[in-house]
């Protein structure tokens, strides 16, 4: 990775930013991707919500309309197929059972000062650095 | 109710359009964040910080209104408690995202490219969510 240029991770995280803001002023509610994907499915106890569908489908056509217009959006993935069950199932459980992602507990809960975010942020930040590094450096060509 | 969910809508095209622009669509990049002992790439932290800018604003203002503009009441959860559910589902979350480089909002986003991977881990991480909510996380079963 040798083309950083810190204006698009800048640019990127101010609309991802805006996202937030705007849906917290408007409907009430934090902007957290897998509550929304579980409200959106129904599970979480209320029916399933328009709010959520409404978001979650947004998301793939403002990612398709910013691929059209502003940067080509590629992809390079090499995990397996049953890895890529593993890693599914294990962030859609955590994310249910610690109440958050990247989106509900980092954009959105470190911008109100949670504890319980700042907590969940940092716990998942560190664990997925140390599955990194187990992965890359420790069992390299195993996983 | 529709101008909230046209408001949804919206605030889910920004979403997505911030992912594309910021390169967290790419699982590649979040991995070369998350692997600080190689080559270290450092995007994830500007996107975090540029995400924190307009969205502390908001926070800010919310505490200066009783209700937000589409709904009579704010649906944000106070004062909660750092307990084992929060830390163990950070742990599994963290396991997940480590391993593949995808978490629930670029891996949305990402199913854009058509690639059986990326529906392969969304569909994954709804049988996740639906296993959640058949266990601990039934009804009746809420853990502390």
């Amino acid at each position: 990775m040798t083309d950083l240029n810190i204006l698009w991770p800048l640019s990127g995280g101010l609309l991802i930013g805006l996202s937030a803001g705007l849906y917290l002023l408007t409907t009430g509610r934090i902007a957290g991707v897998s509550g929304l994907a579980a409200s959106a499915a129904g599970l979480t106890g209320t029916g399933i919500s328009t709010l959520g569908l409404g978001f979650l489908g947004g998301i793939p056509a403002g990612a398709a309309l910013a691929s059209a217009f502003l940067r080509q959006a590629e992809i390079t993935l090499t995990a397996s197929a049953p890895l890529l069950v593993v890693a599914g199932l294990l962030v859609g459980v955590g994310t249910r059972l610690g109440s958050g992602c990247t989106s509900g507990h980092g954009v959105c809960g470190l911008a109100r000062l949670s504890k319980r975010s700042l907590v969940a942020t940092s716990v998942f930040m560190i664990v997925a650095a140390l599955t990194v590094f187990a992965v890359r450096h420790v069992f390299e060509g195993i996983v | 109710m529709f101008a909230r969910t046209l408001a949804a809508i919206l605030s889910g095209l920004l979403f997505g359009a911030g992912l594309v622009v910021s390169d967290m669509i790419k699982p590649a990049r979040v991995l070369a964040f998350l692997d600080i002992t190689g080559e270290w790439d450092p995007s994830l932290a500007f996107v975090m910080g540029g995400a924190l800018i307009p969205s502390s604003f908001a926070y800010l203002i919310r505490k200066r209104r009783l209700t937000p503009a589409f709904d009579d009441r704010f649906y944000v959860p106070e004062h909660g408690r750092v307990d084992r559910a929060l830390i163990g589902g950070a742990v599994l979350f963290g396991l997940g995202w480590g391993l593949v480089g995808l978490c629930p909002g670029p891996a949305i986003a990402a199913l854009t490219t058509g690639r059986w991977e990326v529906a392969l881990f969304v569909a994954a991480m709804f049988a996740g969510m639906v296993l959640y909510r058949l266990t601990v996380g039934r009804p009746a079963a809420v853990i502390r």
